[in-house]
């Protein structure tokens, strides 16, 4: 009697418990909290691939994904809880998704200290993109000063390549984030002759008046936005007040969902907003999702999300997690890799438009290659713009570059320093 | 008229605009504490919770929709009709009262007599239940609220002080309307207290429990009524911030906003919550659009809070607040 109850508590445990995979990929979501908004659509994006992946291929390579979800509230203190306590899961965690920036600083010395990569898409420290000093850090396509100066050429291709003289000003969280655009700005501004204006909010943002007030007074050409949250709900709503040009107000592409608009209504009408993937769901892999994920009752929410520019986005992490995992199985030889052959898979990645088109989602991002040197892609981005009317962002340029040139200089300083500060040998 | 002068008079009536929705937060408080003792760390929840229920009503949408359809399979999510604003408030105010019932019978029911901060821990555990009761009932999403309050620049007072100063003046209708409801709720709140028998009562259990209950006044009843008008406050808040930003968790982060003010004002004190807000609303826009440009901006938190440590350092007890002196 006593054995058959501890077969079946065994059978019950290995039932109930998380499945015996060896591609543990965690999830460090935010589904409560002021921001849950815009973490709940990210983290459905990202836990439907790979449910999709499981579901449709049987994961990768032969493989199953066990995927681990822990809620940071967007904390960096819960954030670092879920990291330690999730690292170990099923063998080792292969890679962290953290979407926080505040989270990302503080684990990128424990990931460096554990081996474990972080890939941090668009957000986190932006010379992390030097691979040769950030050897566990990815931040792949694109990040923020690629994104200030995707904005600013842009601007020059409004004004016909002279916007020496104009006034620029940059709305932003007080924060690291917030701050992340300002010395590329200031670089730029060199550069272009343009003058720029800086007008930080603080957290959580809701109360901007005297940001708009002063940016009536000295009616700037433009405003960019860097904010997140409540912040992007708030500055729409006060510029649509003031009456500023909508599509002269360019947010950084955290700015830049239908959360962000929906609360200023019609009259956010040509409000624009950065992005490095594309919009929509009229791509064969939402076809699938709903087949084998959403229909099937698997989706990690109510599966209302899909198409949105955040649940997007999460997938995107996702695709490019999975393409990772594949060349790191390709390279090794092994299907069950470790988190040290995850990183050679994602310092190894190339995505390419045929790639993307035979995962079902062609012309959904950019193309660009991964290497030692570089962790941050070649620095594509385009620009949408919100459509009232229809309810959607909509892709108005197509992919451009950000200016290589000043950024690649900042990026190399940066680290430098962050090399200098930590005696870290640059590897390559 | 210096160009300098002109701004600064236009920034010092945003910043009495402001100060009135910070004061509508702050009411909410006073309120609590004037009648139970309690610092109700849950205003600001309070406020969410009241305009999420709003908008749920409003728009038709199945109070624990995801709950239901997840444990009996369904796909209900709308009961497909949409609720005039009138009535939906009409109906929040009632699920209000169930509320202040629900934490008074759950909770300060069993916690009379209790020390100020287990009262105040006990706030804080309603604020963090009542986050994630609010998650279940309507969703995390945002939403939008349009009660039908204009919004954007009063164009007759940009027109008129155009042709004065050849300035128009930005005041937000939005801002306009919640002065106007700002006052209207004060002299009610006021005319209540001083001149009905709840009122009365009120007051009575404010300043000595066991006095007013050797007197009859239920205790019970008197707070389930101080917390359905704290709800009511909330509601109103709610709606002002809710408007302007959609309705989010954030809103219950307004509370931050209240606090400089309760310190300026006093924490016993209607008038006192009201006048707080616009020095506070008043004094930290003049200082960003003087001292910010210079320091670099995003004054406005660190001088509404140092504004209420100097209170606090001179004035404990607020501008209208009960010294309170307690003998041995």
């Amino acid at each position: 009697m006593k054995q058959r109850l501890m077969a079946t508590a065994l059978a019950a445990a290995m039932a109930a418990g998380p499945a015996l995979a060896d591609l543990t990929v965690v999830d460090t979501s935010y589904r409560t909290g002021p921001y849950a908004a815009n973490g709940i659509p990210f983290s459905d994006g990202y836990q439907d691939y790979f449910t999709l992946l499981n579901e449709r291929d049987g994961g990768i390579g032969g493989e199953k994904i066990n995927l681990v979800e822990c809620e940071t509230g967007y904390n960096t203190e819960k954030g670092v809880e879920c990291y330690e306590a999730t690292k170990g899961e099923g063998g080792g965690a292969l890679v962290y998704q953290p979407l926080s920036t505040g989270i990302t600083y503080q684990l990128i010395p424990k990931a460096t200290a554990d081996g474990i990569p972080l890939h941090t898409m668009g957000y986190g420290r932006t010379s992390a993109k030097n691979g040769s000093v950030f050897k566990w850090v990815f931040n792949y396509p694109a990040n923020y000063w690629d994104g200030a100066s995707l904005a600013v050429t842009h601007i020059l291709n409004q004004e016909g390549g002279d916007i020496s003289g104009k006034k620029i000003a940059l709305v932003y969280h007080n924060s690291a984030y917030g701050k992340e655009p300002i010395r590329t700005l200031e670089e730029l501004a060199k550069k272009h002759g343009f003058e720029l204006t800086l007008l930080p909010v603080d957290h959580p943002g809701q109360e901007q008046k005297s940001q708009w007030l002063q940016i009536r007074r000295e009616r700037p050409d433009y405003v960019l936005m860097w904010g997140w949250g409540v912040m992007n709900q708030v500055a729409i709503q006060e510029a649509v007040n003031i009456r500023f040009p909508m599509d002269k107000f360019i947010g950084i592409w955290w700015s830049g969902s239908e959360n962000d608009v929906k609360a200023a209504g019609a009259k956010a009408d040509g409000y624009k907003a950065l992005t490095f993937h594309n919009l929509g769901s009229d791509y064969p892999v939402y076809d699938d999702i709903q087949k084998y994920v959403v229909d099937a009752g698997k989706a990690a929410g109510a599966g209302d999300q899909i198409g949105t520019v955040l649940y997007n986005r999460g997938m995107y992490a996702a695709v490019l997690a999975a393409e990772a995992i594949k060349t790191a199985q390709e390279m090794s030889g092994v299907s069950a890799i470790n988190s040290e052959q995850m990183r050679d898979g994602m310092e190894n990645l190339e995505m390419t438009d045929a790639k993307m088109a035979a995962l079902g989602l062609p012309n959904f991002g950019p193309e660009f290659t991964v290497s030692c040197e570089n962790h941050g892609g070649n620095g594509y981005g385009a620009v949408s713009q919100w459509n009232a009317e229809a309810g959607e962002f909509e892709l108005i340029t197509d992919y451009y570059q950000s200016d290589q040139e000043i950024i690649s200089k900042l990026v190399v300083e940066d680290s430098k320093q962050f090399a200098e500060e930590n005696g870290i040998e640059p590897r390559c | 008229m210096p160009e300098q002068l002109i701004w600064g008079m236009e920034v010092f009536l945003n910043g009495l605009m402001s100060g009135v929705l910070y004061a509508l937060v702050a009411l909410g408080f006073v309120l609590i504490f004037k009648a139970s003792g309690i610092f109700n760390f849950a205003q600001g929840v309070l406020a969410l919770f009241a305009a999420m229920t709003l908008v749920g009503i409003m728009d038709g949408q199945v109070p624990f929709s995801n709950l239901i359809n997840a444990v009996f399979g369904t796909e209900i999510y709308s009961f497909g009709w949409h609720v005039p604003a009138l009535a939906a408030i009409l109906l929040t105010m009632v699920v209000m009262v169930a509320l202040a019932w629900a934490v008074n019978y759950f909770i300060f029911r069993h916690l009379v007599g209790q020390e100020p901060i287990i009262l105040f821990m006990a706030t804080i555990g309603l604020a963090y239940f009542l986050e994630g009761f609010g998650d279940i009932m309507w969703g995390a999403d945002i939403k939008n609220l349009d009660v039908g309050l204009p919004q954007g620049i009063n164009a007759t007072i940009d027109e008129v002080t155009y042709n004065i100063f050849g300035y128009g003046f930005f005041i937000d209708n939005l801002d306009l309307w919640a002065t106007a409801v700002a006052a209207l709720l004060v002299i009610a709140l006021v005319i209540f207290a001083q001149y009905s028998k709840h009122g009365r009562a009120m007051r009575a259990v404010a300043d000595d429990h066991q006095a007013a209950l050797s007197v009859g006044v239920s205790l019970n009843f008197i707070w389930v009524m101080v917390w359905s008008l704290a709800g009511f406050v909330a509601l109103v808040a709610g709606i002002m911030w809710g408007t302007k930003s959609g309705v989010q968790f954030s809103l219950s982060l307004i509370a931050l906003k209240a606090l400089p003010v309760l310190m300026l004002g006093g924490f016993t004190s209607i008038p006192g919550a009201i006048v707080g807000g616009l020095i506070i609303g008043v004094g930290e826009k003049l200082f960003e659009f003087s001292v910010g440009p210079m320091v670099g901006g995003a004054t406005e938190n660190w001088f509404a809070y140092v504004l209420a440590l100097i209170f606090l350092v001179f004035r404990p007890q607020g501008l209208f607040g009960e010294k309170i002196i307690e003998r041995v």
